[in-house]
């Protein structure tokens, strides 16, 4: 599974992995807005910007390959759009609507192959994001492959007591309703479950988290060297295609 | 639905990403009691429940089955500020772990689906004091909402897309809608079946929050039209390309035809009074279609 | 010697006007492991929240000496550490160390006091490697381990566990067992596993619609209501 894939990667031990999160998420989303205000109908450096993440990918010890395969995802969404646009006259669109969306799919993969869940969203509540999402966020990735596997079980169960050819239409729907609310009432006792839990451990009304973050040289060295390629990248252009 | 990075210009991506940063921190400032952090074991419980219930599948015709997207059965369960929020988590959730969105690109799914699909969904709600007809419009709406949005926002960036498959598209979002309508109102009954605490009663639309929404649309309708009347569509354009704008003929000669009051003398006035013709108009009809059915609804 | 627990004559109803205990008297000395056996619903698992004040009722429990109230909540949650059925439901941050530390975080402890508290918790219950992971990953008997490093991070007198050997194969139940063993906190131990229990405990109360029915010896009483398996 995809999202398992990405997990186990983002465990490995590698140059990249031991950075600072907060370092890598800045230097992402440094690199998605360096990709993403190329004008349109420039041409994107497609070189540099595939050497700079191929460059990470070794450094992160990951199969590029693997990687590479991941960020295709996006790919039918783009090429359906690219497609479009070639045909309205406008290659120059087409192409940088390709390039644009898998390079920038490409560095999401990466920073997720590289740094834990957990971590990019603490790296997000230091950035300031509103600490509620943060929060939900990590309690949503907690609970959404158990519930997930939850949903599954059922679901299964429902196919093996004679699944969707004999049953009308309908009923099939409406079981699928109530397979829903009960999905819901079992979440909620779980959610119920957790919150007497908490309390049980003397939760106070305020989540205290453990503050680990250490910016060392390494990760200034990091932030400075990927910082100055980027610039350095946006600022050079190769050619550009007018229209 | 769920916009890739890439997609988007500059400008667009750049000021959903603000306006989005800017309404989740008012969002939680405001909402206070319904986000705090003993809550929060629950929103995100729903949040991930949300995820599963997408991977269930509805049979709506031969070899066709739907998905819940889910903001509708938020909002009427869990309230729409706490909605919003959960709505916002699961984006950036799905964003990050399973690349469904770009990064970049999330204030504008936000803005789409957390802010506008849920407020699409909650306001009929509302406004028709619950109810299994409010539910299926409230849903469909939702997912209308933010699909229009989307494609609204990619038409703005410069995406080209041609008018038949705009059809499509269209199409495709209006099945999309009726089926989020069907499931949320089917899966809201087995709810109310099994315990019927767990969906919320709306109240009464208050004094203030009716102003308040009026204002918005009135200043929504008023500004937007200065801004669009320079400007031909970004559908008109694809029109105008197409060389379909010339065969148009009228069919009904509207008394309001290109948005102008003829009997106004300022041109901004003309289009602005012809706009909140229209919203009145719509105001109108909604407040009848609303106690007509509430009187349906209590016999 | 005092009673870490004692509870006289607690009575609870649910909201819908269920009797779910009707007049329980009980008492756990320091150091002792007690079984608490019965039939589904006859009350144990409702007995065992309100040994930590998450359910009121009427009647009186002390915990330590002090009465179980809403002013001396935070005193008695951190003397009795109750270890919930499901372990899902216990670990909810997201990672194990994050997890461990959250009772100490909450008992005010410095973050790298907490921090060093649940380190120490994990190795007790031999997990100091997953310390980093998510509990998503972890097998039934690695979250049970790491839902009582949790637990045993509180420094609490007083271990509460509701069926604790659920969802664990033979091996990690024995490794259970021996972890339990060393733990010198009294011990009530909620279980249908007559087995487990008979390693650990001594004595045993047996609980039938929200009483205590009888007491004794672990295996008389298992004996008497058809409990005991004979080998």
């Amino acid at each position: 599974m995809h999202h398992v894939v990405l997990d186990h990667w983002s465990r490995r031990h590698s140059v990249i992995h031991a950075r600072d999160a907060r370092a890598k998420l800045a230097v992402a989303i440094l690199l998605l807005a360096a990709v993403a205000t190329v004008p349109v109908r420039r041409y994107v450096d497609v070189a540099g910007f595939s050497a700079l993440l191929a460059a990470a990918t070794g450094l992160a010890r990951l199969p590029l390959l693997g990687l590479a395969w991941r960020a295709a995802l996006v790919l039918p969404f783009s090429v359906a759009f690219a497609v479009m646009s070639w045909l309205s006259g406008d290659p120059g669109r087409a192409a940088s609507l390709l390039v644009k969306s898998y390079v920038s799919a490409f560095t999401v993969v990466l920073l997720l192959s590289t740094t834990a869940f957990p971590d990019i969203a603490r790296a997000a509540e230091w950035f300031r994001l509103p600490r509620p999402v943060i929060l939900l966020m990590q309690f949503v990735y907690r609970y959404l492959f158990v519930i997930s596997e939850q949903a599954q079980h059922m679901w299964q169960a429902s196919q093996c007591r004679g699944g969707a050819r004999r049953a009308g239409r309908r009923r099939h729907f409406r079981a699928a309703a109530g397979a829903l609310s009960v999905l819901f009432a079992r979440s909620y006792e779980r959610a119920e479950g957790i919150q007497r839990a908490m309390a049980a451990r003397g939760f106070g009304g305020r989540f205290v988290t453990l503050s680990r973050w250490r910016f060392g040289w390494a990760d200034a060295l990091f932030l400075a060297v990927s910082v100055m390629a980027i610039a350095g990248l946006r600022s050079f252009e190769v050619a550009s295609w007018t229209r | 639905m769920h916009i890739p990075d890439g997609f988007l210009s500059t400008p667009v991506w750049a000021a959903l990403d603000a306006g989005a940063i800017v309404g989740v921190s008012v969002l939680s400032r405001s909402a206070g009691r319904e986000v705090e952090e003993t809550r929060i074991p629950l929103l995100g419980v729903m949040g991930a429940f949300v995820f599963a219930a997408q991977m269930i599948n509805f049979p709506v015709g031969p070899g066709t089955s739907g998905h819940l997207v889910g903001a509708a059965l938020l909002a009427y369960t869990l309230g729409p500020a706490a909605a919003s929020f959960v709505m916002t988590a699961i984006l950036a959730v799905q964003a990050l772990v399973f690349q469904d969105g770009g990064l970049l690109a999330l204030g504008a799914n936000v803005f789409n689906m957390a802010f506008a699909g849920v407020l699409a969904a909650y306001l009929p709600y509302r406004l028709l004091r619950g109810g299994n007809t409010a539910i299926f419009l409230g849903a469909s709406l939702s997912v209308l909402t933010s699909a229009a949005l989307a494609m609204g926002e990619l038409l703005i960036s410069g995406v080209p897309i041609r008018p038949s498959l705009l059809m499509i598209s269209v199409s495709l979002f209006v099945v999309s809608a009726l089926i989020e309508g069907a499931i949320t109102l089917a899966a809201l009954r087995s709810l109310r079946a099994l315990n019927p605490a767990w969906v919320k009663t709306p109240g009464r639309f208050t004094r203030v929050e009716t102003l308040a929404v009026g204002s918005v649309a009135i200043v929504l309708a008023a500004f937007g039209v200065m801004l669009a009347s320079g400007m031909p569509d970004g559908l008109e354009r694809l029109l105008e390309d197409a060389g379909v704008a010339a065969r148009a003929k009228p069919i009904i000669r509207a008394p309001l035809a290109d948005y102008e009051a003829v009997f106004l003398r300022s041109e901004w006035l003309k289009k602005a009074s012809a706009g909140l013709a229209g919203l009145a108009l719509i105001y109108t009809l909604c407040l009848l279609a609303g106690r007509l059915l509430a009187r349906r609804g209590r016999s | 010697m005092d009673p870490v627990i004692e509870v006289r004559d607690l009575r609870f109803c649910y909201a819908d006007g269920a009797p779910a205990l009707d007049g329980v008297d009980f008492a756990l000395m320091p150091g002792e492991t007690v079984a608490v056996l019965g039939p589904n619903g006859s009350g144990k698992t409702t007995f065992a929240l309100h040994l930590i004040g998450l359910l009121h009722g009427e009647g009186s429990i002390s915990v330590c000496g002090k009465p179980v109230r809403r002013e001396n909540l935070s005193f008695v949650r951190r003397k009795v550490g109750l270890l919930f059925q499901d372990a899902d439901e216990q670990l909810f941050m997201p990672t194990v160390l994050e997890d461990v530390a959250f009772g100490p975080l909450n008992l005010g402890l410095a973050p790298e006091a907490a921090g060093e508290r649940a380190r120490a918790a994990l190795r007790r219950v031999g997990m100091e490697e997953a310390a980093a992971k998510a509990p998503y990953h972890l097998s039934a008997g690695e979250k049970r381990r790491v839902a009582l490093a949790g637990v045993l991070a509180m420094d609490p007198e007083v271990l509460v566990l509701d069926e604790p050997t659920t969802f664990l194969d033979p091996p990690s139940e024995r490794q259970l067992v021996a972890l339990l063993r060393e733990l010198p906190q009294a011990k009530l131990l909620v279980t249908h596993d007559v087995p487990f229990a008979r390693a650990l405990a001594t004595r045993a109360v047996f609980f039938e619609r929200g009483r205590i029915v009888d007491q004794g010896p672990l295996e008389e009483v298992a004996r008497r209501h058809g409990w005991l398996t004979e080998s």
